[in-house]
């Protein structure tokens, strides 16, 4: 479904080259888990599979479905079904959670050909997926992610996600800022989305997140390339021996 | 001495003066009009118009910017417009002449042509001296308007919409407006014409009685060829609350003066404006409020959108006498800029000579968020529809405040269309 190669990617703003010759692969039904320790681009990737301008592809190519999608905006992306689950969710004053939702579902739709919901469906499908990410209908009648906590803000994020039915979904530290019993909301809601048709790309530091989401392969990713890959047993590897040994190991 | 080298006159003040002298035979008002007609053409005749030099006018240079004047004719037919809010009272003058007056119970309405025939002193001609080019202007050629009184104690239900309308050539009005004591009334001014070139200047003295609470919502849309020179001058006696809205939707050279007194203690202004300019318009706002008493509070906020080479001005002077301590007064000037032509000045003006008052100005001039774009259109949302809700939302945060439902879907529509022709 995803397939990355070679890919270079610098700052736009000041040249600084952040993805050094990054490959990878991920399968339709994939669940791939990226670690790699702070600086190493985790967040970069993701912003560059989402098309943020800030940065630029100098380099090789990231094929999705068979397609470039280099030259595609965010919008596009988002309709072609590639989500990301933002690490710091924006805070939008004065724009209303549900009509945000309305516009972006409807959006979607029209990009795909097909007919705008209904307001009754719509608030129907939105009431379904707040309710099992024990989100309230008062939550969403405030501006978008105002006044949000973390786990709000992150327990939103997947709401997005489930409404819009993405086929490639790519979670930036969704872990982040989050307590147990939220950690156990936001992987129950990612789990609920896993198909054979989807997949699913985890960031994160840590090995904790991969217990509630388990992974079907680990990368490694250090200064701008993946440096090793693996099952779900390298997450336990790295988490028992830190990064230090395989990035010198791959150096 | 200062000694100032006298400009030659522009053709837009040679034409001024010119048509002053083939139209004040038919100009209405008694002796004392004229003489105060003749009084503001010889005053523009001697100073001419201002320009940059003149602080109140150094965002607009009217001598550079009023390029030529329009004729000064009674054009043709004007069609009324449906009233923005059902219900309204409506007040109709077109090209300088009434044409409906129809006035609530608790309301009386004349013309005020009538009273500037009977006897002047009842209506201020105000003149804010030798640089109030708009108070000149429509001294010198004003035909007519309302005289609105709203009874003591009456409470209006539904709004009185004057509706101020023009198809080319020029205008002057001025209306005299009166809320009496304790009453309670919602004024909708709309400002509106076809897209013929246009010259019109609109002057109307406010005044809110001990104890009034009024709304006054001005909705400036006149054409693309005109030249719109509004002026508001307000009093405020005891515990008067007034909520002025101003919202600027069009017009090429479009300057609103707000003359505020606040007299009586515990009197409150809350004002807003939004202004939506593109193409090449010259929208300016400049307000000058008083604190004269102690104990009165006022806030100010403007939000503007500004593309194409639009040009926007906003002048906020704060007075606060030494005797008007305990005042609030909070001021904000916010402006999207969506085009690198387009451009924004934005000067606050705090003159303060009490010592226990809270007084606070910001302005901020700044593009769409990128993040916030980036941010919608990762979930699929076109560029131009994320810009238009990022905008939206920008405006929508002031016109919401309006609090009837009914006129906030109004502007709302209005402000669409704008994002659909501009966004």
């Amino acid at each position: 479904m995803l397939e990355i190669k070679n890919l270079h990617a610098r700052i736009a703003e000041d040249g600084t080259e952040i993805i050094r010759g990054l490959n990878l692969s991920v399968k339709a039904g994939e669940v791939a888990a990226i670690m790699g320790p702070n600086g190493s681009g985790k967040s970069t990737l993701s912003y560059i599979l989402a098309g943020r301008e800030d940065y630029e592809v100098t380099e090789g190519e990231i094929l999705y479905n068979g397609e470039s999608i280099l030259e595609m905006d965010p919008a596009e992306r988002a309709a072609a079904g590639i989500f990301l689950a933002f690490q710091y969710p924006m805070e939008i004053p004065g724009v209303a959670t549900m009509q945000f939702l309305k516009v972006a579902m409807n959006e979607q739709r029209k990009a795909r050909g097909e007919g705008e919901l209904t307001t009754p469906d719509f608030i129907r499908v939105v009431k379904e997926a707040a309710g099992s990410l024990d989100i309230s209908m008062e939550m969403l009648k405030r501006p978008l992610n105002v006044g949000f906590s973390g786990g709000e803000k992150k327990r939103a994020e997947i709401l997005q996600m489930k409404l819009l039915e993405p086929k490639l979904c790519v979670l930036d530290e969704t872990d982040s800022g989050l307590d147990i019993d939220a950690l156990k909301i936001v992987s129950d809601g990612v789990n609920s989305l896993r198909s054979p048709d989807r997949a699913t790309i985890v960031i994160t530091h840590y090995q904790r997140l991969l217990d509630y989401i388990v992974p079907d392969t680990v990368h490694v990713l250090s200064k701008g390339r993946i440096v090793k890959t693996g099952d779900k047993s390298l997450a336990h590897e790295l988490e028992a021996n830190g990064y230090a040994d395989i990035i010198n190991e791959a150096a | 001495m200062n000694v100032q080298s006298k400009l030659p006159l522009t053709a837009a003040e040679t034409a001024l003066v010119e048509q002053f002298g083939t139209l004040v035979g038919s100009l209405p008002g008694n002796a004392e009009m004229v003489q105060l007609r003749d009084r503001a053409i010889q005053s523009i005749k001697e100073s001419g118009l201002p320009t940059r030099r003149v602080e109140a006018w150094h965002y607009t240079d009217l001598r550079r910017l009023l390029t030529r004047l329009p004729t000064n004719n009674a054009a043709g037919d004007v069609a009324d417009l449906e009233s923005l809010v059902m219900g309204s009272w409506r007040q109709v003058i077109k090209n300088g002449s009434i044409d409906t007056i129809a006035a609530p119970e608790g309301v009386s309405i004349s013309a005020m042509a009538d009273a500037l025939r009977a006897d002047v002193s009842g209506v201020t001609i105000a003149d804010h001296g030798v640089h109030d080019a708009i108070g000149l202007i429509n001294s010198a050629f004003v035909t007519d308007g309302f005289v609105v009184k709203v009874d003591d104690g009456a409470e209006i239900a539904e709004p009185i919409e004057f509706q101020t309308l023009h198809d080319g050539g020029q205008l002057h009005v001025r209306n005299s407006v009166t809320v009496g004591e304790g009453a309670t009334a919602t004024f909708h001014d709309r400002q509106a014409g076809s897209d013929a070139e246009a010259l019109g200047t609109v002057v109307t003295d406010l005044k809110l009685g001990k104890g009034a609470q009024a709304t006054w919502v001005t909705v400036q849309e006149t054409g693309d060829a005109s030249d719109h020179l509004a002026q508001l001058n307000i009093t405020l006696e005891e515990d008067a609350r007034l909520t002025l809205f101003i919202v600027n939707l069009s017009g090429k050279l479009v300057r609103q003066e707000i003359n505020a007194d606040v007299l009586g203690e515990g009197a409150d202004l809350q004002f807003r404006a939004v202004n939506l300019l593109g193409d090449s318009q010259h929208c300016d706002i400049t307000l000058s409020l008083g604190h004269l008493v102690p104990n009165t509070t006022s806030t100010e906020t403007v939000r503007s959108v500004v593309t194409g080479k639009a040009q926007g001005v906003f002048q906020g002077q704060i007075r606060v006498d030494q005797i008007a301590q305990k005042t609030d007064a909070q001021m904000a000037c916010n402006t999207l800029l969506l085009s690198d032509d387009a451009g924004f000045s934005t000067k606050p003006e705090l003159e303060i000579f009490a010592d226990d008052v809270i007084c606070a100005h910001g302005a901020t001039v700044a593009e769409i968020d990128h993040k916030h774009l980036f941010y919608l259109m990762a979930r699929g949302i076109p560029e131009k529809i994320a810009q238009g809700l990022l905008i939206k939302a920008f405006v929508a945060e002031i016109i919401e405040e309006l609090g009837d439902e009914r006129l906030i879907g109004v502007l709302e529509t209005r402000l669409d269309h704008w994002l659909e022709m501009n966004g």
